[in-house]
């Protein structure tokens, strides 16, 4: 496809969600109490959309996703959240 | 538009799903062993499960023309119980020479720990020794990228398993090429918000090829939309893919990878 039948066929679609993003961050802003990790997880895979590299989805997945290699000693849970709440552990309600 | 649903919860669906996806064009459905939505107590209720996956159901798709294929397993979301696993796992044999059973799936890991991982081990072990095809999911979210490593890593330290007969399921732009690259096969699932998109899985067919990949629609209790797969064919024609290529993928595919266990055939074509 060339350039311009990508923006043809997807433009509006991207513009919506970013617009969709953006309100997200600022209804998180106007609520009280504090945020867990997602939030922080969230605010930096968008370093990810700034840069001119290619496989920009690749790398928000990588930066949303547990690095680690050994198996967890149990299940604590089924469900998965979305972000990896770093080696400290989580806050963030567990499904 | 022809295809085959190959990875469809359909023991979660209504009837009008099966006439929906027979109208749309589906030729074949299958049916992965999965998690029921709360855990099973005993061996029994999977034992129950599996009548359903072989016997049922396979009649229930018959009254559409549609035939139905399913894949044997306890599911990773309920293999924390190592004792429960062992004892479902001593079921199965039993149950793989029905004639609508392709092999072991979908096995794989939830949350990465010890117990699903040994749950793994007897899985594919179970395979081995009753030489069938593998289903296999992998993880959620922030914890696919490690499953799918470990997963990986299981499969390629037993040699009695060829790669060509493994499927990795629920890829995405940050495991695909792992996947791909150990010579295995893989699934898109196409889901309204985790998973694939449709337009995300197009991409990474551009990407890599669609030689060794194809798209499911996980239809199940959840989120989910049964139609995914011939919406996803819209978005290839969209994009300017030939009818053939669209088939090549979504119908073609599917039976090249099926059709290494000889029970997989269309005996009835699309009604
Ligand atoms: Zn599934």
């Amino acid at each position: 496809m060339t350039r311009q039948q990508v923006l043809d066929l997807y433009f509006m679609d991207a513009r919506c969600k970013l617009i969709d993003l953006a309100a997200f961050l600022d209804r998180v802003d106007r609520g009280t109490g504090e945020a867990d990790f997602r939030l922080a997880a969230l605010q930096n895979s968008l370093k990810a959309l700034a840069g001119s590299e290619a496989s920009r989805a690749e790398k928000v997945l990588l930066t949303l996703s547990d690095p680690t290699v050994e198996p967890v000693a149990k299940a604590l849970g089924k469900g998965a959240v979305g972000a990896w709440p770093g080696a400290s552990g989580s806050k963030a309600p567990m499904p | 538009m022809r295809y085959i649903e190959p990875h469809g919860h359909m023991v979660s669906r209504t009837t009008d799903d099966y006439q929906d996806m027979v109208t749309a064009g589906c030729a074949a459905v299958c049916e992965p062993a999965f998690w029921a939505g709360f855990d099973r107590s005993t061996m029994h209720g999977f034992h129950d499960y599996f009548c359903q996956l072989t016997d049922f159901e396979p009649k229930r798709a018959a009254r559409y023309g549609l035939p139905h294929f399913s894949w044997l397993c306890i599911n990773p979301k309920e293999s924390e119980d190592v004792k429960l696993a062992e004892e479902v796992i001593g079921i199965i044999p039993s149950f793989l020479p029905r004639p609508n059973v392709l092999g072991i799936g979908e096995i794989g890991l939830n949350k990465n720990s010890r117990n699903e991982m040994k749950v793994l081990e007897m899985h594919v072990d179970l395979a081995a020794r009753h030489q069938q095809l593998i289903l296999v999911h992998t993880p959620h979210l922030e914890d696919k990228l490690k499953g799918t490593r470990l997963i990986l890593d299981v499969i390629r330290s037993d040699s009695r398993i060829q790669p060509g007969r493994v499927l990795i399921d629920h890829v995405e732009e940050h495991t695909v090429r792992l996947v791909l690259d150990r010579g295995h096969w893989g699934g898109m699932t196409l889901y309204p918000v985790s998973k694939c998109s449709p337009a995300r899985a197009v991409d990474i067919l551009d990407i890599c090829g669609g030689d060794r990949l194809w798209m499911n629609s996980a239809c199940d209790w959840g989120e989910s939309v049964p139609l995914a797969i011939p919406r996803t064919g819209l978005e290839m024609r969209r994009r300017g893919w030939t009818a053939e290529a669209v088939d090549r993928v979504i119908y073609q595919n599917p039976i090249r990878f099926l059709s290494q266990c000889p029970k997989f055939n269309l005996a009835s074509e699309p009604v």
